[in-house]
């Protein structure tokens, strides 16, 4: 076959939903994409244990400290499957890790926010895994296997992480006026962050069509936050707490809640590192890897030693 | 008064996995590799969720007492506070409200994390205990206690195995792993002799038939970790005094800084459902 | 630092999910060596109860078709829908068949 007829049959392929796989032929720039998008999913995925993680000691209850210790593991887990994915279009976990190391590669700028109450590991299970979610359940049908298998398996995952924040601000919200003020400051702190999840309007987000038609993308920017904006604004009301964003209406012309303005400013800040977390959440991820470094190293030389010791 | 043994030798074993699986928990997200961060958690979840059926377990027996007697139980003023507003108690309220004087663990499970051969040190040594005093517990004449040996049994089974293997490659890994692995091995083994010591309570515990005599473990314990530290190529480690005190409620400074950690929120914001 | 020193292996994970099923892949790892795959392999892909028994062979052992190929190597056996049960038309009342 020719460049040109690789070409016709891969957007062919890609126009009829079928699946792209690792030996599949594919454009450069396609397989760029999506070790783009999937290493930065996965560094979010790992980054993104750490807010969380703090809070695993000082969890208020027995059960709640089981629960968010399993829902981090999960995380680290689908930072595992994503890496993984990425792997199959030829660049390693090492090489990736690299990237996030010396911030190359970008993460999820919500999680470079602090978490500074109980409550916050309410609002970051209900609202950040409830974007993620919506980010996350079209992707289950991306255009490339890996990827796509990869997404089932995390989405499954997924959905006792948001039920598991629910609950807890159901309880501070259904608790003392103290409980209750918790809850809503921490809705209040993670309303802003939880929507730029869903990254920059659609007019100026660069990448966006051409990921559209490669369906490594399947719904626009735009229309993921209305639709989290919609479903959650329902949420907020049956928790009895306020609305964080005073301008949110619901407007029948568009059939869609209207909200304020985000504040763009800031989150270009946050992604270009000049977010409140930003250094210490790579600090940590930096130190974790370098510690481990002498620990790889016996493991895969015993390995070795093993390996001749069998063949000797 | 046998309920109180059983309650007290209950939280003896309560406290211990709970200290252990808090300590590994810190250790969420900063592992040396993905796959080694979760295992390492799936320890930790083992060991709360025995902490947890141990501390339920104990809520059950002081909910059954009578009101007299419960109020002799615990220094602890909320503690106390509850017992004399007559709530009932639950494995949050143990857990959460009693001072590290009251709390009963060995001091091998409070020591820092360390490094990673420090961590594995530590496992290495408290998971080998547990095994063989879970095993002996089979025989409990409490049917709960022996219940949750046999549930317990299959995970530290799994535990033991993980870390013996992590000695095993420290050991015979690099030089410095090597270095380190023994290094741990010698920090830690003085904190291994108070596990088989008895103290008044498990001695009391073991002659009305719910508890396990600790000391005739230890020479299988000692053989076994031999076997594992001379396949590591490490030297045995050596000790010359013991460090004790933990199970009587004498800790080391640690302990302090892990409740005040684990135990803030109950703290700051008292009787309150999370 | 990341790149001066060997990265673990990659693994393919297989899992059987219950008793008289095949093994399925599940996914992938990184293990120092084979033993230390199948631990890593429990642990990270059998937390919610998947499996029962686990394979793991190293990805570089995978040998794969020749997608270029598939036409050639995967056609043919379109037309030869006799090999299918459902193929064969037979009466209702026939049973245990
Ligand atoms: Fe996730
Ligand atoms: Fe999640």
């Amino acid at each position: 076959m020719t460049q040109v007829s690789f070409e016709a049959s891969f957007q062919k392929k890609i126009d009829e939903e079928i699946m792209i796989e690792p030996q599949d032929y594919m454009p450069d720039e396609y397989r760029k994409t999506l070790i783009r998008q999937i290493s930065q999913h996965a560094h979010s995925e790992i980054v993104g244990m750490l807010p969380e993680a703090n809070w695993i000691t000082r969890a208020p209850s027995l059960r709640r400290k089981a629960v968010l210790l399993a829902k981090v593991q999960d995380e680290g887990g689908h930072g595992l499957y994503l890496y993984s994915a990425a792997e199959t279009l030829g660049i390693t976990r090492d090489q990736m890790l690299h990237q996030l190391h010396t911030g190359v590669a970008k993460y999820s700028s919500i999680f470079n926010y602090p978490t500074i109450t109980w409550a916050d590991m309410g609002a970051i299970g209900w609202l950040v895994d409830g974007a993620a979610i919506m980010n996350q359940v079209p992707l289950c049908r991306t255009s490339y296997g890996p990827y796509a298998r990869a997404m089932v398996r995390v989405c499954k995952e997924e959905s006792f992480h948001q039920r598991q924040g629910f609950e807890i601000m159901l309880n501070l919200s259904k608790g003392t006026p103290v409980q209750k003020q918790m809850a809503q400051d921490a809705l209040n702190r993670w309303w802003a962050p939880a929507l730029m999840m869903f990254g920059p309007l659609d007019a100026v987000s660069p990448n966006t069509a051409k990921s559209m038609e490669w369906r490594i993308k399947r719904f626009t920017n735009d229309e993921l936050r209305q639709r989290f904006i919609d479903v959650t604004v329902d949420q907020i009301r049956l928790l009895g707490l306020a609305l964080p964003d005073e301008n949110i209406k619901w407007n029948e012309e568009r059939g869609h809640y209207d909200s304020s303005e985000l504040n763009w400013d800031e989150f270009w800040n946050v992604v270009k590192g000049n977010g409140p977390c930003n250094k210490e959440r790579l600090a940590t991820r930096v130190k974790a890897w370098e510690d481990g470094a002498w620990v790889r190293e016996a493991a895969s030389a015993y390995a070795e030693k093993r390996k001749t010791k069998k063949a000797a | 008064m046998s309920s109180v043994t059983t309650l007290k030798y209950t939280l003896q074993l309560a406290d211990n996995v709970l200290i252990m699986g808090q300590r590994l928990a810190a250790l969420c997200g900063k592992g040396p590799i993905l796959e080694q961060d979760i295992a390492l958690t799936n320890i930790s979840l083992d060991q709360i969720g025995q902490a947890r059926s141990l501390y339920q377990y104990a809520a059950t027996i002081v909910n059954n007492m009578s009101v007299a007697d419960k109020a002799q139980l615990f220094n602890a003023p909320l503690l106390q506070e509850k017992i004399n507003n007559k709530l009932s108690i639950t494995e949050d309220d143990l857990a959460y409200l009693r001072d590290a004087w009251d709390y009963r663990n060995c001091l091998l499970v409070e020591q820092e994390n360390g490094d990673w051969a420090y961590t594995v040190a530590r496992s290495f040594f408290f998971d080998r205990f547990q095994y063989l005093l879970y095993t002996a517990m089979l025989k409990s004449t409490d049917s709960t206690l022996a219940a949750i040996a046999e549930k317990s049994l299959k995970e530290v089974q799994y535990h033991i195995k993980w870390a013996s293997e992590w000695v095993i490659r420290l050991g015979d890994g690099t030089d410095i792993s090597k270095e380190k692995m023994q290094q741990a091995l010698q920090a830690r083994w003085e904190y291994t002799g108070e596990m088989f010591t008895m103290n008044e309570l498990e001695k009391e515990a073991y002659n009305i038939g719910i508890g396990v005599d600790v000391s005739q473990l230890q020479q299988t314990y000692q053989q076994q970790i031999e076997t594992i530290v001379q396949e590591a190529g490490l030297q045995m480690p050596t000790a010359a005094w013991m460090q004790t005190g933990g199970k009587n409620g004498v800790h080391t400074e640690h302990l302090g800084y892990i409740l005040a950690e684990m135990q803030y929120l109950q703290r700051a914001y008292p009787n309150m459902e999370w | 630092m990341s790149n001066e020193h060997k990265e673990w292996p990659l693994w393919e994970v297989f899992i059987r999910s219950k008793a008289g099923l095949d093994h399925k892949h599940a996914g992938s790892l990184h293990a120092a060596d084979a033993q230390m795959a199948i631990e890593n392999a429990r642990d990270v892909y059998t937390r919610r109860m998947e499996g029962i028994s686990i394979w793991v062979v190293e990805s570089k052992h995978i040998h794969a078709s020749n997608p270029e190929e598939a036409d050639a190597f995967f056609d043919p056996a379109q037309d030869k829908i006799y090999r299918h049960p459902t193929f064969y038309n037979l009466p209702d009342e026939l049973k245990h068949m």
